[in-house]
């Protein structure tokens, strides 16, 4: 009997199903890996069994009994446990006092540290995890602060443990002791599910493997039975191919020349590490990579949102590397931003106010500090005709609108502005299949007018439709080149995931002979 | 496309203004009742109360003037902490530079004589709002360079505001006497009382008119109000100030300065808060001391609060918050309900305001967690 057993769960949020009748088994002392692209709905049907979140449909067994998860306190009583992707640890406080927060032993508001202490330091001995009770969590690093996670979990008498995303945070060395940690759980007879979107993670460590896309299982495979390259092709799925007539392209003058460009990310590394390309009008230049290979710091440094430490950047000849974000917009730089809700649009203005958003200090929207509320009006009726955004007028806020709508008032204000460069990050995330075709269609009528589109997406199916060439970026560097109708599929996969050269080849001992890629996700 | 045309619910302009205007309205509705269940519970008569209270704060001209004049420096102050919310900015120290705005006003009143009315009233308001925006503008830096949360730094400088007053007024800017305060304004550089303008004679035919200690403050105050709206509604400056306010992620992709921004907003809420001070000085006390002030610095939050950040809701907002202090004297002395009563009601009216923005705030946060999981 399953120790954990999903029947027909299905999770509603407003607009999108999150989670379409799944159905799944745990078994006792098995690794079940959650494989599928972010959004896929993996998180979220984890998040159900830990009781964050209740099911709209379909039940949840526990030893085959039916059981009802009202909160996460609950699934802890049941024996489930869950590591999430962003610990939950209080940073100065010890690692005994971390596990045992919540429910402190001892009576009278008097906590008796000694007997859990013990506790602690037996089960990290059992299973290997070597954890000292009494180090502070702020003086650990990600990885052992992830054991600490674990820790808890089994201090709280987990039986199934739920790993969200684990190796995200974590370096090759640790990736590979979080593995055999795992390993050890399991053959003490935990069960364990494990969330990820990396392929060559899901072949090291995964007893089974449970493909997910756009909210419902669509495969169930073991690793024996299958490779890399197979399960990309379960992910991405090959039933939504979208065909976009396009005529060749064009090539008028370069527009975007980027030279040894290198950029530093949040933390002061090297996210850019000596990239150099170009763009030229009437073209659409995609970058293909694993999310986190340097492109948001690539695009932020072309769009002015952050300060390139070397290289250069030049729009129509003209010199853009150190220019603000104004700045770049009035070169001629668009940028329809990868998050919309964060960088896009400001949610609690009215539609008009947010197709001006960029454009609102110059002419003709605005003379001498004053906004020109007429000509803004007229400009958003236009947009908003030639968008086709559904509105009943200009005047209705952009939070009431839905994500493709949203989208849209994005795509009108940055294409409408009529620039030399089209930045585009994830221009279709998240959108239905009719909005997305519509953006498709916005992308195309900019590079047919001779404008330069720059296309940043993680999905293939879209950059092998759209674009002119394709470079393929691994590790801040970009690392092929390939006209667009050259690539396929998993060939762009098998290079962002460093086939060729990856930071991982020390980790060779974790895969299976004969598996491509090494590192990463293929798509997402 | 017309077969997918989604719902969106219309609003029609009147559903949202009634919709703006019902909270608060509803609020201090559900204050003054709860206010006289309070005082039924303590043994007071709430009906004499209140009518004490309304008679002490609209019961006649004088009365009425009583009311506005304590309602000038909560426009101002109103203002000052609405203009730097509408920003994402809690200027909780509108107080200090409101002190700071006085002193102003106080100290170059005494200098500024055998100048002309209209030169000296305009010169003094101005140098009262630099002075407010100088005292705004070390935390603004602080804020906009380093982060430094503006709710602490602009608390502590209303500390040095109001000490370096004390220090001046029994110090360098100590009048001739026994008392600490400055030297008394001359009278060109006062803002006359409202009745001062008109002759005796209009004021026994209009005797509406007779409207006490009330002065040209408060003329100022609405004028100020409306430019604020205006520059809100219709500049680029109240444009990317209310984009910021929103979301500073997208203000910055679109590429407005939020440093700069949050450094002009908080300046200039804190030139209005300096306002406040110099209408106190030029208008009510005529030179600075130590407790010039009530409060009218933290009390704009309140009015802010109850205004929903709009510059015209102030108006009515501070006039309310007037009202109560105004009226709370008569109330004690006639109906023997002490005074404090009406800080419980102030209390109860901000509660039920903020209530409803707690009640939102949460379905707002449901709404964003359904996106974020659907994302």
């Amino acid at each position: 009997m399953p120790v954990l057993e999903l029947r027909e769960v299905t999770k509603v949020f407003p607009g999108v199903i999150a989670n379409d009748r799944v159905s799944m088994t745990l078994e006792r002392g098995e690794i079940v890996a959650l494989l599928g692209e972010n959004g896929a709905g993996k998180s979220t049907l984890m998040n159900v069994v830990y009781g964050l979140l209740s099911p709209d449909h379909g039940e949840i067994l526990l030893d085959g009994k039916p059981t009802k998860i009202r909160s996460p306190r609950q699934a802890i009583d049941h024996g489930i446990g869950m590591v999430h992707q962003h610990f939950m640890l209080v940073e100065p406080l010890t690692v005994t006092e971390n596990i045992v927060l919540g429910r402190e032993p001892g009576r009278f508001g008097i906590i008796d540290f000694s007997d859990a202490r013990a506790k602690v330091a037996a089960l990290s001995k059992r299973y290997g995890l070597k954890i000292d009770p009494d180090a502070r969590i702020m003086d650990l690093s990600v990885g052992m602060q992830q054991r600490v996670e674990i820790l808890k979990a089994l201090y709280q008498g987990a039986g199934v443990l739920i790993l969200d995303e684990p190796t995200a945070v974590l370096t090759p060395q640790e990736v590979r002791e979080l593995f055999a940690v795992v390993q050890s759980l399991v053959a003490e007879g935990l069960s364990v599910v494990f969330i990820t979107h990396k392929l060559e993670e899901v072949m090291a460590v995964a007893d089974r493997i449970i493909v997910m896309r756009g909210g419902a299982v669509v495969g169930e495979t073991r690793p024996s039975e299958t490779d890399a390259i197979g399960l990309a092709r379960m992910m991405v799925g090959r039933d939504v191919v979208l065909s976009i007539e396009k005529g060749a392209a064009t090539c008028g003058d370069t527009v975007l020349d980027v030279v040894e460009l290198q950029v530093k990310d949040d933390r002061g590394l090297d996210a850019v590490a000596g990239v150099t390309f170009n763009v030229c009008g009437g073209e659409i230049v995609a970058i293909a990579g694993v999310s986190g290979n340097g492109q948001s710091e690539l695009i932020d440094a072309i769009v002015g949102l952050r300060t390139p430490s070397a290289g250069s950047i030049a729009l129509k000849g003209v010199d853009i590397t150190h220019a603000s974000a104004r700045a770049s917009i009035e070169a001629g730089v668009s940028h329809i931003p990868e998050d919309r809700h964060r960088r896009g649009l400001v949610l609690e203005f009215d539609l008009a106010e947010n197709l001006v958003l960029g454009d609102h200090r110059s002419a003709p929207y605005a003379s001498h500090g004053f906004m020109k509320p007429r000509v803004v009006a007229e400009m958003a009726r236009t947009r908003i005709a030639d968008y086709d955004i559904r509105t009943p007028s200009e005047k209705v806020l952009a939070s009431s609108m839905s994500g493709g709508n949203q989208q849209k008032v994005v795509v009108a204000r940055e294409i409408g502005r009529d620039p030399e460069l089209l930045v585009a990050a994830q221009p279709t995330r998240g959108l239905d299949v009719g909005a997305i075709e519509f953006v498709h269609k916005q992308i195309l009528a900019a590079r047919e007018a001779g404008k330069g589109v720059l296309l940043i997406r993680l999905e293939l199916e879209e950059i092998l439709s759209l674009a002119d060439r394709i470079l393929v970026m691994y590790e801040g560097r970009i690392v092929r080149e390939f006209a667009g109708g050259e690539a396929d599929a998993e060939t762009l996969g098998y290079h962002m995931t460093g086939g060729g050269g990856s930071k991982l080849d020390e980790g060779a001992q974790t895969e299976p002979a004969g598996s491509a890629p090494s590192e990463g996700e293929v798509v997402r | 496309m017309s077969e997918s045309r989604e719902e969106i619910p219309v609003q029609r302009p009147w559903m949202a203004i009634a919709q703006k205007v019902g909270t608060p309205i509803l609020s201090a509705a559900l204050a003054i009742a709860i206010g006289s269940f309070i005082m039924w519970i303590s043994g007071y008569d709430a009906l004499a109360a209140y009518s004490a209270l309304f008679k002490g704060a609209l019961g006649g001209p004088k009365q009425i003037g009583d009311t506005i004049l304590r309602a000038t420096p909560l426009i101002f102050t109103g203002l000052a902490v609405a203009y730097g919310f509408r920003a994402g900015l809690f200027n909780i120290g509108a107080e200090g530079q409101l002190f700071m705005g006085g002193l102003a006003a106080a100290a170059l009143g005494v200098f500024l004589v055998g100048q002309p009315w209209i030169l000296v009233v305009p010169a003094l308001l101005i140098a009262s709002a630099l002075a407010g925006a100088a005292w705004a503008f070390i935390p603004a830096l602080l804020k906009a360079r380093i982060g430094a949360h503006e709710v602490i730094t602009t608390m502590m400088f209303t500390y040095i505001a109001r000490y370096l007053v004390s220090w001046l007024v029994v110090g360098p800017l100590k009048a001739e006497g026994q008392i600490p305060q400055t030297e008394a304004l001359m009278p060109e550089a006062q803002l006359p009382r409202i009745q001062g303008l008109f002759s005796e004679g209009a004021l026994e035919a209009f005797p509406f008119l007779n409207l006490g200690r009330a002065h040209l403050g408060i003329v100022v105050a609405i004028i100020v109000a409306v430019i604020v709206w205006l520059i809100l509604k219709y500049t680029t400056l109240g444009y990317e100030n209310r984009a910021v306010g929103f979301n500073a992620f997208a203000s910055e992709t679109a590429g407005i300065s939020v440093q700069w921004t949050t450094v002009k907003a908080l300046c200039i809420s804190g030139a209005l808060a300096g306002l406040a001070g110099s209408v106190e000085v030029m208008g009510v006390h005529h030179r600075i001391f130590d407790q010039f002030s009530s409060g009218f610095g933290f009390t704009g939050i309140a009015v802010a609060l109850l205004a929903k950040n709009h510059p015209l809701g102030v108006i009515p907002a501070a006039l309310l918050f007037g009202a109560l202090s105004a009226g709370a004297g008569t109330m004690q002395l006639e109906a023997h309900v002490p005074q404090k009563i009406i800080l419980i009601i102030q209390a109860l009216v901000i509660f039920f305001v903020a209530a409803e923005e707690i009640i939102l705030w949460f379905v707002r946060r449901r709404q964003k967690e359904a996106m974020s999981h659907a994302g």
